[in-house]
């Protein structure tokens, strides 16, 4: 089973298969478990409340540039986000502890919970513990559960042909970072997880672009490539990246090499996937740039009518199909 | 590695022009298709990596040979690493062999059934697990030319009494003599692998173009690399002069590395054996000389593979053409099994198991390598 766990097309056809069987139908305007978009959006007559819920479990809980705190929290209010809804109402946290499990590391998550929550501006309002035995689970799970309002939402199906993919930022880095820290690699450069809350950015993204930003998603299990691949698909889009233009650290890329591993297919906990029309792509750059954790948004690929589903990776010395990530290719990080 | 240099060879306005000259160059030749052949895994994944296939003319067919050692390690060679496991002597092996199916198991299941399997690196990694353990210790020594100068190098270096090898390496040139005899055979240029040449030295390929009258041309594994040894390849093919020709100057030498030689020909010898998939190639097979015997476990122990072959392979397996995919016959689109039954993580052939597999490559990059330019 273990294959299922890491995103991509083993987990979905999992979910498919067993979650969704009998799950509801909601009225046409509302975005449902069917969707499989980041949260579900439910219309109250004149807005959405958008529900997004997401079990965290990472090794090592302590990573460099975070800890499993701020994973549950950012990866929460960012799902929100990636639905448009980037004002939380409120959070709420359940977590699974192991016997035994320090309760100086406890409350050192908790700590590294409020930052990120002060961060986004989120709160906790209710929550749940419960301690299974030792052996049972490995160490803590956390799971959190996000509300929000928005008047507007954002799918990660709109994408037209002649619309722009861009990224808000450098791509690889959680991903590479937690395996890096999990098999104590000790390597150069300054390898860290982009944890963080990006509903700040997202939001000013949606103020300049308007009805001109028409798709986003979080690149977080699967990395880059397994949100492209949903997008397209969903939307009925073939998508063109052009490589040399994804912007990736030195210190990814040689990690990614040394592992033997592709930091398209890695999570991300930091940045978003937005489709702009073209007459909204300036306006929305220069939004995102102005944000601290947007200094590198840039346009990575164009949508295109031909090969539906399919993305088209430009080297810059030729071009191939990206490989949509199967499934376990390597332990779960996020 | 030092991303400035490495960019220089991943230059995009020097792959335009490479590419347009291998395409103009092919045309020229006037025949369709003209066949090339690499020898090497590297290449392959390069080559797929960088999308390169997307800029060759449709003129020019690029066949990947075979190139994979752990797609070659014939399957008695893989029981007999089985059979040594079982017997309770603990083995060290790269990680790529271990999902590679012997006659009826393969060393990964019978870790499961818990047999001492342990996954290296390399071949000194292997002795250092004997010295910090009493017990037996068999290095299975997997690879081309390339890792059996490694292997040797631990072999001459004193190592512990409870180490030995289990030798599998293979030596590349003769078959080479053999894919360029095939009846089915189209091959026109060979592209020669340039970190194996860098040890053998370009000058070795020089009897074998006399003999076939096809050219060789040795070259690297980043992208420019490739492209201008393809399109030195095809303008020898175009001229009909069958010749050596270095392309990777940068590391190989007519002569090669003398002293890796000689570290490799004092430890092993060649004999003739199967490679999986192709053929019995003579002279394709390095095994321990005689002055190392007391390093060798096919001498040190009595390793009992018949007990493994009671069982019948699945049979899915009849319907798999890695022999054919890695003799350039066929490939992977060829075969019904590719994506569908066999995937990497559940493979039924050995090129869909190793990272250097013409399946696992396709299937890594996209799956459809020869994606058309727009």
């Amino acid at each position: 089973m273990l294959r299922h766990g890491a995103g991509g097309r083993a987990m979905r056809s999992l979910i498919e298969e067993v979650f969704l069987r009998n799950a509801p139908e909601l009225s046409e305007r509302e975005v449902g478990p069917r969707a499989m978009d980041d949260g579900a959006a439910l219309w109250i007559g004149d807005r959405w409340i958008v529900v997004t819920t997401d079990s965290h479990v990472v090794h090592p809980i302590v990573f460099p540039g975070g800890d499993i705190g701020r994973l549950a929290v950012c990866g929460t209010v960012n799902d929100l986000a990636m639905m448009g809804a980037t004002d939380v109402l409120a959070l709420t946290c359940a977590a699974v502890l192991e016997e035994g499990f320090p309760r100086a590391e406890l409350e050192r998550i908790r700590e590294s919970m409020e930052a990120a929550c002060a961060e986004s501006g989120a709160r906790i309002v209710t929550g749940d513990t419960k301690v299974m035995g030792r052996g049972e689970l490995d160490g803590i799970v956390l799971n959190t559960t996000g509300v929000a309002v928005t008047s507007r939402i954002v799918r990660d199906s709109g994408l037209r042909p002649g619309d722009r993919i861009i990224v808000t930022g450098s791509i690889g880095d959680h991903g590479l970072a937690v395996m890096a820290a999990r098999h104590a690699l000790k390597l150069e450069g300054n390898l860290r997880s982009d944890v963080a809350a990006i509903n700040g950015l997202v939001r000013g993204a949606l103020d300049a672009g308007g009805e001109g930003l028409v798709a986003m998603k979080d690149p977080t299990r699967g990395g880059l490539s397994s949100a492209l691949h949903e997008m397209a698909g969903k939307s009925g889009v073939g998508i063109l990246l052009e490589e040399p233009r994804i912007p990736i650290t030195d210190a990814v890329r040689a990690a990614g090499e040394l592992l033997g591993i592709d930091p398209l297919h890695v999570a991300n906990e930091g940045k978003a996937v937005i489709g702009v029309a073209p007459e909204a792509v300036d306006v929305v750059l220069e939004a995102l740039r102005m944000h601290p954790l947007g200094r590198e948004a840039v346009v990575v690929g164009t949508c295109i009518a031909e090969r539906p589903g399919a993305i088209i990776l430009d080297t810059g010395v030729g071009r191939r199909l990206l490989a949509e990530p199967e499934g376990e290719l390597l332990p779960r990080i996020c | 590695m030092d991303s400035t240099r490495q960019l220089k060879f991943r230059d995009p306005a020097t792959a335009r022009r490479l590419a347009s000259t291998i395409a103009r160059v092919t045309r020229e030749i006037g025949r369709s298709p003209v066949s090339v052949m690499h020898v090497c895994g590297s290449h392959e994944q390069a080559i797929a990596k960088f999308g390169l296939r997307s800029t060759f003319p449709k003129e020019l067919n690029v066949i990947m040979g075979p190139g994979c050692p752990v797609c070659v390690t014939d399957m008695p060679e893989v029981d007999e690493g089985v059979a040594l496991a079982r017997q309770g002597v603990a083995v060290a092996s790269y990680g790529d062999m271990l999902r590679v199916r012997g006659t009826a198991l393969s060393l990964s299941d019978v870790q499961a059934e818990g047999a001492r399997i342990e996954v290296v690196y390399s071949a000194t990694q292997a002795v250092e697990l004997a010295r910090r353990t009493k017990e037996e210790v068999v290095f299975f020594a997997t690879g081309f030319e390339t890792t059996a100068v490694a292997t040797a190098a631990v072999v001459r270096s004193h190592p512990p009494d409870n180490f030995s090898v289990l030798s599998a390496h293979k030596y590349i040139p003769p078959v080479m003599e053999i894919v360029a005899e095939m009846p089915s055979s189209r091959v026109e240029g060979f592209l020669a692998a340039g970190h194996a040449a860098t040890i053998t030295g370009w000058g070795i390929f020089e009897a074998f173009v006399e003999r076939h009258g096809v050219p060789v041309v040795v070259a690297g594994f980043e992208p420019l690399d490739i492209l201008a040894g393809l399109a030195r390849l095809v303008e020898l093919v175009r001229d009909r002069k069958p010749a050596v020709e270095n392309m990777f100057p940068r590391c190989v030498t007519k002569e090669g590395n003398r002293r890796a030689q000689e570290e490799l020909w004092s430890v092993f010898r060649l004999v003739g054996g199967r490679w999986r998939g192709i053929a019995h190639v003579p002279n394709g097979n390095l095994r321990l000389r005689d002055e190392w015997a007391h390093l060798d476990a096919r001498r040190r122990f009595s390793i009992d593979i018949a007990s493994l072959w009671d069982g019948a392979p699945p049979a899915l397996s009849a319907d798999c053409i890695c022999g054919d995919i890695m003799s350039g016959i066929a490939s992977p689109s060829d075969c019904r099994l590719f994506g569908k039954e066999c995937v990497p993580d559940s493979p039924v052939g050995a090129c869909m198991v190793s990272s250097e597999g013409t399946c696992k490559i396709w299937h890594q990059y996209g799956g459809h390598p020869d994606l058309g330019a727009s």
